[in-house]
């Protein structure tokens, strides 16, 4: 009876991620395996992925995709398996569709606005700098020479 | 007695700190010296105020004052001294405490230090902090007053939560927070600067020295925290882009930008109100991290205590601050006149890519944090976004930066030719392309991540060598005669190629090995032999540990004997994993004990993490780097430097 509390006991703390039990013994499959469950996020923690969440739905998530797999599922297949369940929230890389692609295309538009931007405002500059110069440099130069004789 | 006299003193400090804000204010408006001089010693006192609160909290921690709420819920009597201390901070009232007391320090060294600068620029700087200052003090008297009592004391505390009871997470906050406040410096200066309607070179001379101590310490406080994560957590990650780590990133990118666009101001004159923009950007950054930590609007395993009244609070902060400072940049950043030109290839321009990478890196990073909230307010839409996504969206941005940094940093000023530029980098160029070639031999897991990390690393470290070797002329006695401003950016840059091709090397080639182990079974692990000899209950402080010996062996040679261990802490029913490794230069070999199995034996997990080190040495060096350019002549002297410029000051009004 003893025993039997004891090792209840043991169970009940939280499996620690992935536990030897459910490596395939495929390596390619766990390979495999092992990065989707790193894109598939753990429905009950706070922002960890269900390949290093000790929650028990993460286990069984686990478990489902490496079932998923061996059953001859491609990745997007097995990716799209666990969506259906959960919802686009298990998705740590946000499907690139609808508003998500101003996610997706922020950087990229900024980067291209802003590096165009410093490209025309520099050749805008260079002008002005030269038409300024020519402009001034007679007067300059001669209260240059005016200051260089003092 | 003493606690009241800390809340008193912190009562006090607020008081002061609204002297501080309004007096000097007046003072420089009006041009009357008297008012502006109330700064200084105001800066000094609101500082020793708030440390006398800061020190009365800590005593109670030391001698367990359970009367008090704070020391209750987040201490114990069997919890080792250090971890009483540190205990402070590691809450979110204390640690709020820890915040308004690093701005107060701040303020008051510019105080102390800043004797050389301008009266009215002085005041105004100093009030400015003090603004931060009241609002902060008011934000943590009347939501998150860390000496509230409780009217039946407790036999004893709750403890703290046992993963922050570590060496490294014990001193991981104060550094960064001494980064994200140093910032308020870099704000302070700049908001200074718009009200007096002036930036020249001895604005950023003053400005960059801030700036840089504050991006030293965010650097180290990020390491420390990334190092925290790799060793305690059990599977050795080191970056997980939890929203909570993105609001260190983001302020130290930008911290990044303004550095090297503060050195256009201080030499060229040019990019002025850029980097008034970029000042207060950075520091509004900081403000979004604490926002995002404190106020629960987005889940992450870091933050506090979810409180919505402190979120709307702290908002407000963060909407003054960084609203105010933005509508007064909008009215009076035209103003800023730029002096010195550059042509299209020229350090300066160089200089503002940089700025843009970074900032849009930056951007990307917010993006991505905040997605979540934006398209749950606005679509409905509940989503996730993590690290597969900002692997994928931020990576860019550093190629980008890594390709074209060597290049950048050895252009001369205002003009340069690309033709002049390449010749000294070609050596650079070519050990390059000796350590890819190196790679591509040696390269297991994903070749591809390891070549692109070790070339951009490789590309960066010589590039810096080749530039240092160029300044000194090319001639070997001169190298060590070279400012240490020189050296500085040698390292800093030296160093963010070091983690660059660590954490490229660490991705592309871990080996991870699961299984059960009985005690005394042996087996192999990417060239170690691993036996596991036995796992003992060991009884700690605060804990029941269950530790295993290990051995690791390469052939017939023992490289290491190693102990992890399992952790059950009573007081908060928590177990943890203490992972053990033998660190090396070229790998880590990390082992973690898991759980006993039904069938007898051990869950057992092995990794064998390349170049794992670099990555944190990296961060050092960059941080030493920064030292060393901070300690260069030029700001040991730039009081004297100022004075020279000060003449003409006066002569403007």
């Amino acid at each position: 009876m003893l025993k039997r509390l004891a090792l209840l006991l043991l169970l009940a703390t939280p499996a620690h991620a992935v536990q030897p039990d459910e490596v395939l013994s495929d390596p390619g499959l766990e390979a495999r395996a092992r990065q989707i469950s790193q894109v598939l996020r753990c429905p009950v923690c706070q922002g960890e992925n269900i390949d290093e969440s000790n929650a028990e739905v993460s286990r069984d998530l686990r478990l489902a995709v490496r079932e998923r797999l061996v059953a001859g599922d491609t990745d997007a297949q097995v990716i799209d398996y666990v969506k259906s369940r959960f919802g686009e929230y298990v998705l740590f890389e946000p499907e690139r569709t609808g508003a998500n692609l101003i996610l997706y295309w922020i950087g990229p538009a900024v980067l291209v606005v802003a590096l165009g931007g410093v490209f025309l405002w520099l050749r805008g500059r260079r002008r002005e700098d030269e038409a300024g110069a020519t402009v001034l440099s007679a007067e300059e130069e001669a209260r240059l020479t005016e200051l260089l004789k003092e | 007695m003493i606690v009241e006299t800390g809340h008193f003193a912190l009562i006090l400090a607020l008081c002061v700190a609204l002297v501080q804000a309004i007096i000097p204010l007046v003072g420089a408006q009006k041009g009357w010296s008297g008012w502006m001089a109330v700064a200084t010693p105001a800066a000094l006192a609101q500082f020793l105020l708030i440390a006398t609160a800061f020190a009365a909290l800590t005593y109670a921690f030391v001698v367990s004052d359970f009367s008090l709420k704070l020391v209750y819920e987040n201490s114990h009597t069997d919890k080792p001294m250090l971890y009483k201390v540190t205990g402070v901070w590691g809450n979110h009232e204390g640690s709020m405490l820890l915040w308004v007391l690093i701005l107060s320090m701040f303020g008051a060294a510019a105080a102390a230090f800043g004797a050389a600068l301008p009266e009215r620029l002085r005041a105004r700087v100093l009030s400015v902090q003090a603004t931060i200052g009241v609002a902060f003090l008011v934000f943590v008297l009347f939501t998150s007053n860390p000496f509230l009592r409780l009217e039946e004391v407790p036999f004893n505390g709750r403890d703290m939560n046992p993963l922050l009871q570590d060496p490294g997470l014990a001193f991981h906050p104060p550094f960064l927070y001494l980064g994200y406040v140093g910032l308020s410096m870099a704000f302070s200066f700049a908001v200074a600067a718009l009200i007096e309607g002036r930036v020249d070179a001895a604005w950023a001379r003053w400005v960059r020295p801030w700036t840089l101590a504050a991006w030293i310490f965010l650097t180290i406080g990020i390491a420390l925290g990334s190092w925290w994560a790799y060793y305690e957590l059990g599977w050795g990650g080191f970056w997980f882009w939890d929203p909570v780590e993105n609001a260190s990133l983001m302020p130290w990118l930008l911290a990044a930008a303004l550095l090297h666009s503060a050195i256009v101001v201080e030499k060229r004159e040019a990019l002025k109100s850029w980097t008034i923009l970029l000042a207060i950007m950075a520091f509004g950054f900081s403000l979004i991290g604490t926002f995002l930590v404190r106020s629960g609007v987005i889940s992450s395993v870091h933050s506090f205590a979810n409180d919505p009244k402190r979120g709307v609070f702290i908002l407000f902060i963060l909407a003054f601050f960084t609203g105010g400072a933005l509508t007064l940049y909008a009215a009076r950043a035209s103003n800023m006149q730029a002096k010195g030109l550059f042509s299209m290839v020229s350090r300066e321009s160089a200089l503002v890519v940089n700025n843009v990478l970074l900032a849009v890196a930056a951007l990307v990073v917010f993006t991505g944090t905040v997605w979540p909230l934006v398209a749950e307010l606005v679509w409905a839409r509940k989503l996730s976004v993590g690290a597969p996504f900002f692997e994928k969206a931020f990576t860019p941005f550093m190629i980008g930066l890594a390709l074209l940094l060597p290049l950048g940093a050895m252009m001369p000023w205002k003009r340069a030719r690309l033709g002049t530029l390449a010749r000294p980098l070609l050596p650079a160029l070519a050990l390059t392309l000796a350590v890819l070639a190196l790679v591509w031999v040696m390269a297991t897991g994903r070749p591809m991540l390891a070549l692109g990390a070790a070339g951009l690393g490789a590309w960066i470290v010589f590039g810096a060598l080749a530039e240092i070797w160029q300044r000194a002329g090319r001639t070997p006695g001169r190298v060590l005669r070279l400012p240490r401003a020189d050296w500085g950016k040698a390292f800093a840059h030296g160093g963010l190629g070091i983690v660059f091709a660590g954490v490229g090397l660490l991705m592309a080639g871990q080996i991870e090995d699961i299984r059960v182990a009985q005690a005394g079974e042996s087996f192999t692990v990417g060239g170690y032999t691993i036996t596991l000899k036995g796992v003992e209950e060991v009884p700690g402080p605060n804990f029941t540990s269950k530790t295993a010996t290990m051995e690791v062996r390469q052939g017939d040679k023992l490289v290491a004997t190693l102990h992890p261990e399992k952790r059950i802490y009573p007081v908060q029913a928590m177990p943890t994993t203490e992972a053990d490794i033998d660190n090396g230069v070229w790998r880590d070999v990390y082992l973690v004990i898991g759980d006993p199995q039904e069938g007898g034996g051990w869950a057992v997990r092995t990794y064998i993490k390349p170049f794992a080190n670099w990555v944190w040495a990296g961060c050092l060096m960059m941080a030493f780097g920064g030292g060393l350019s901070l300690s260069d002549r030029r700001y040991r002297s730039a009081a004297g430097a100022h004075r020279s410029v000060a003449p003409n000051a006066v002569a403007a009004e």
